[in-house]
């Protein structure tokens, strides 16, 4: 990534629920966006993956349920329950499957999804 | 023809103890003699002790104990319908009634026993049948085609056994017997009069102390049976089963010793009186006894094997003749010194008339040991008390315990399998004792069916098969095979104890609960368990803002996903009935967002294939017209099905479908671990299938019987029967208070039928719960459950209606656009998703 990257707006921060995802177009890509909350309420952070699940081959994967597993960040998959870890795309259960990750940021309330990395 | 230098084997005889023979040659020495085997029968081998199954459509082929490719595996030869003409034991040649010679180095006879027929005139007219072999059987079938009356001549196990094929075969049935009791051998007299007793309650006659003179031909059936009292019995077929007598006469013609009363005699390695000649099974007489069951002759069978293989470190020292067997639904069992012949023994007798079960324990003058049992009408503790009497084990200071019916609150009586030793036979039939079993469960046999299959531990008479599973479980236990039920690596707690934990802690939200009690982030295993306790407790909406993270992608879109990422819509419908005005609205649904419908299991219908931003617009149509959400999408009640009931039915004796539209809309919206399915029979025809439902009722004249914890699926599972004969009122309490403990108790994801499955004290300790409130909290049950009733609400009604919950129902957060990736082909007439490998890749990022 770099600075001159292109930065897509694609929504407020608060239109995301607390740990929870949403899918975002950006440009001819679905981006599963995510918002890490903290139990005590504090933002921990918006991480950026595919939206295409490739287990299952379908545009599902803002729709997991987040959490963690052995301190890994991961997102579940809603159709075969595998995990992805955030910050990597990689699958934890299956090595050969990997999502790409996307570059995000929230500026001023704002999200803004960035270049695949 | 190739020439062999092996030493030559030939084997006389292949029923169950011949090719048990040959089993145990393979194993102890696969390829060291040339083996030929006679068999004067037109098939190789089968189970004789399960042949009356034949009649109730058991077919030959199922009652083969020989391997299809034994034969072929082992280079042994079978000559079917040849057998043995003569045997020259001088010059070792043996004579095969094709005519044939073929000369042995070992003989080994297996040529069994023959059905006794007394020597009285008439014996030999026609429809007078013996009960041995698949042959006989099917002679004895064609007979009863042209009889209307069957009698069979003996009460022993045979002769029962007999009674009851000719029952099968739609005869009016007789047993007529010399002696004054049924199996005079195995039971007492007490036993012997409430074995009759059942018998006839079955609808077979019992003539005891009968001695039949002679046939001659009848006045209304084929014959008449004279008796020495000077009555008489008509009769169309005659079926002779009064004892075996040894197939001795080859040994007999080739000189080998033989007992005064037939039988080749035997010494302890099953050699006869030629050292190169053995004999096996019930033609073999061991220190002038016959053994007429399989497991002796198993035995023989192994011995024989090692001692011409050289090994005769074990000697046969003669056999247990316990048995356990169902004549006609009757179970009776006969272990040891049944008749207390041993001096000094003493007895204790158990008789319940009322209940028609007998039971008596045989034991030492002093008490501590059990020398033999005779059980009749329930058998159950056969493999226990079989265990104390055949390892000695010391028994307790009453040991009428052992027979005596638990009472309530008791504690389980009988052994621990814990107790006994490693050689402890577990199954005589195949000669398994413990340490083998736990052998093979070390070997990774630990499923019943592996275990089984491994040792072949109570293939044979199955009289062990309960005693080979508390083995199993027990070893299983010893070696940790116990699995913590924590929720996750989040909480170390169990789902019921989270649900002590929420309830009691007033806790109202996941974020509460992981503070409180929990660690890390949580995942998509606690989060919905504790989203689901969280509603079965408080029921608030699942659709609150504070729950939406831990609801799965069902509960957030109140519809099921599918495998291409739609979701299927299910209304309900209660108990299954709509009126066609309603059908139309669903149809016309279908119809307009090209919906794929399908009727379910549970009666309903299903419409497929609804893109997320669909399902507000498609169930604002739905509810306008009157619709509810079904709750598919969730772990909680499903449908209550019902057949149509006494409205309608012939034969129905309550309202069934008025029941389960009652019930339906009594637990509409509950969550629970699990999904729970439930329906309603008009009549005990169970159209409903409500003995595979999680909580089923049937209708009967008087109310409703109450079953539980059934299901279908993956792990079918019959209902159990809590109650019977409920009123309106009272079926809904109960069901009410079962529920609830349910939902209160069960693991996550646990069905009611593995919960009550594991739950100590089983059904029993669920009627005390439920119907007997041993635990004194019903009545707060009832209020929780009441509780989650009035405070239902509609969730789609709800959604519908409020602008913040609507939000959520599109696909990008940033577009109104629809996924691409999502589409369909036509397959008879609707639509069906597209193969991935047919689609665009919109959508994927490249």
């Amino acid at each position: 990534m770099t600075e001159n990257a292109q930065w897509t707006h694609v929504c407020a921060l608060t239109d995301i629920l607390p740990n929870t995802g949403v899918c975002a177009k950006v440009g001819q890509a679905q981006v599963a966006v995510f918002r890490i909350v903290s139990p005590q309420g504090a933002e921990e952070g918006v991480f950026a993956l595919g939206n295409f699940e490739p287990k299952s081959q379908a545009n599902v994967l803002s729709r997991g349920l987040v959490g963690d597993l052995g301190g890994v960040s991961v997102v579940a998959s809603p159709v075969y329950k595998n995990h992805y870890a955030l910050t990597t795309g990689a699958c934890l259960e299956e090595e050969t499957l990997r999502v790409p990750v996307f570059a995000v940021r929230v500026v001023e309330g704002a999200v803004l999804v960035g270049a695949q990395q | 023809m190739t020439v062999s230098s092996r030493p030559k084997l030939v084997l006389v005889g292949h029923g169950m103890v011949g090719q048990k023979f040959l089993e145990q040659l393979h194993a102890q020495s696969p390829d060291a003699f040339e083996v030929t085997v006679l068999c004067e029968e037109p098939r190789p081998a089968y189970d004789r002790v399960h042949l009356s199954s034949y009649f109730t459509g058991t077919t030959a082929e199922q009652l083969s104990l020989t391997p299809t490719d034994f034969f072929a595996g082992t280079g042994y030869t079978l000559n079917l319908g040849e057998g043995a003409a003569t045997i020259d034991c001088a010059a070792k040649t043996i004579t095969t009634t094709q005519g044939r010679t073929l000369s042995y180095d070992a003989l080994v006879l297996a040529t069994g026993s023959y059905p006794f027929v007394p020597p009285l005139p008439g014996k030999d007219r026609q429809h007078c049948l013996v009960y041995r072999t698949i042959e006989d059987l099917e002679a004895i079938a064609a007979s009863a085609k042209q009889s209307k009356i069957g009698t069979v001549v003996g009460g022993g196990l045979l002769g029962l056994e007999a009674a009851k094929a000719l029952k099968d075969l739609g005869l009016t049935t007789h047993v007529v017997e010399f002696a004054p009791r049924l199996m005079a051998v195995q039971i007492d007299d007490l036993g012997g009069r409430l074995l009759r007793r059942k018998i006839e309650q079955l609808g077979v006659t019992v003539h005891t102390q009968k001695n039949t003179k002679e046939i001659i031909d009848g006045e209304t059936a084929h014959h008449r049976m004279v008796f020495a009292d000077g009555g008489h019995l008509e009769t169309d077929l005659i079926l002779f089963s009064a004892g075996i007598r040894p197939r001795d006469e080859l040994a007999r013609a080739s000189g080998l010793a033989m007992g005064e009363r037939g039988g080749i005699c035997i010494d302890n390695h099953c050699r006869t009186s030629d050292a190169s000649v053995y004999a096996i099974g019930e033609c073999a007489l061991w220190e002038k006894k016959i053994y007429g069951l399989v497991a002796p002759g198993y035995q023989m069978a192994e011995i024989a094997a090692k001692a011409i293989a050289g090994d005769t470190a074990t000697p046969f020292l003669g056999a247990d003749m316990s048995t356990k067997l169902k004549l006609m639904g009757v179970d009776v069992a006969s272990i040891g010194d049944a008749h207390a012949a041993t001096p000094g023994a003493l007895t204790y007798v158990y008789s319940d008339e009322v209940a028609g079960i007998y039971k008596k324990l045989v034991v030492s003058a002093d008490s501590k040991t059990l020398l033999g049992a005779v059980l009749v009408g329930e058998a159950e503790d056969y493999g226990n008390l079989l265990q104390f009497a055949l390892n000695a084990i010391p028994l307790a200071a009453n040991p009428e315990d052992l027979i005596l019916p638990t009472r309530e609150g008791g504690a389980k009586k009988g052994l621990g399998v814990d107790l006994l030793p490693a050689s402890a036979t577990i199954c005589s039939c195949n000669n398994v004792s413990k340490g083998a079993l736990c052998s093979a469960i070390d070997a990774g046999n630990t499923s019943i069916g592996a275990l089984k299959k491994c040792t072949k531990a109570g293939t044979t008479c199955g009289g062990c098969a309960p005693l080979v599973k508390q083995v199993l479980d027990a070893e299983l236990k010893a070696r940790g095979v116990t699995v913590n039920n924590f929720l996750c690596e989040h909480f170390a707690h169990s789902r019921q104890g989270m649900f002590h934990l929420i309830k009691m802690g007033s806790i109202k939200s996941f974020d509460e609960a992981l503070i409180k009690h929990g660690s890390g982030r949580g995942c998509d295993i606690c989060k919905p368990a504790v989203a689901s306790i969280l509603a079965s407790v408080w029921n608030e909406h699942i659709l609150m803002p504070k729950h939406q993270s831990i609801q799965d992608t069902n509960d957030y879109y109140l519809a099921n996903l599918q495998k291409d990422g739609t979701y299927s819509v299910v209304p309900r419908i209660p108990g299954g009935e709509i009126t066609p005005e309603k059908l139309i609205v669903i149809g016309e649904v279908g119809k307009k967002y090209g919906l794929y419908t399908k009727i379910t299991g549970g009666q309903r219908i299903d419409l497929f294939g609804a893109r997320v931003e669909q399902l507000p617009l498609i169930w604002k149509e739905l509810v306008d017209a009157g619709f509810e959400s079904g709750h598919a999408y969730g772990k909680s009640m499903r449908t209550v099905k019902s057949c149509v009931g006494s409205n309608w039915c012939r034969f129905g004796v309550q309202d069934s479908v008025g029941m389960a539209i009652k019930i339906e809309e009594r637990y509409r919206g509950l969550r629970s671990p699990h999904k729970i399915k439930l329906a309603v029979s008009g009549c005990t025809r169970e159209c409903a299938e409500a003995q595979s439902k999680d909580v089923g009722v049937i209708a009967t004249e008087k109310g409703w019987n109450l079953y539980v914890s059934g299901n279908g699926g993956m792990k079918p599972r019959h209902a159990s029967l809590l109650a019977t004969d409920l009123d309106d009122a009272t079926l809904v309490k109960f069901i009410d208070r079962y529920l609830m403990f349910y939902i209160r108790t069960a693991d996550r994801l646990q069905r009611t039928s593995t919960w009550l499955d594991n739950l100590e004290g089983g059904i029993d300790y669920v009627k005390k719960v439920v119907c007997e409130d041993s635990l004194g909290i019903a009545a707060e049950l009832e209020a929780e459950m009441q509780g989650l009733v009035d405070t239902y609400e509609c969730e789609w009604k709800k959604a519908i209606n409020d602008e913040e919950t609507l939000k959520r129902f599109k696909h990008f957060v940033n577009s109104a656009e629809a996924d691409a990736n999502i589409q369909f082909v036509n397959e008879r007439g609707q639509i069906k998703p597209r193969n991935a490998l047919e689609k665009s890749t919109v959508g994927e990022p490249a």
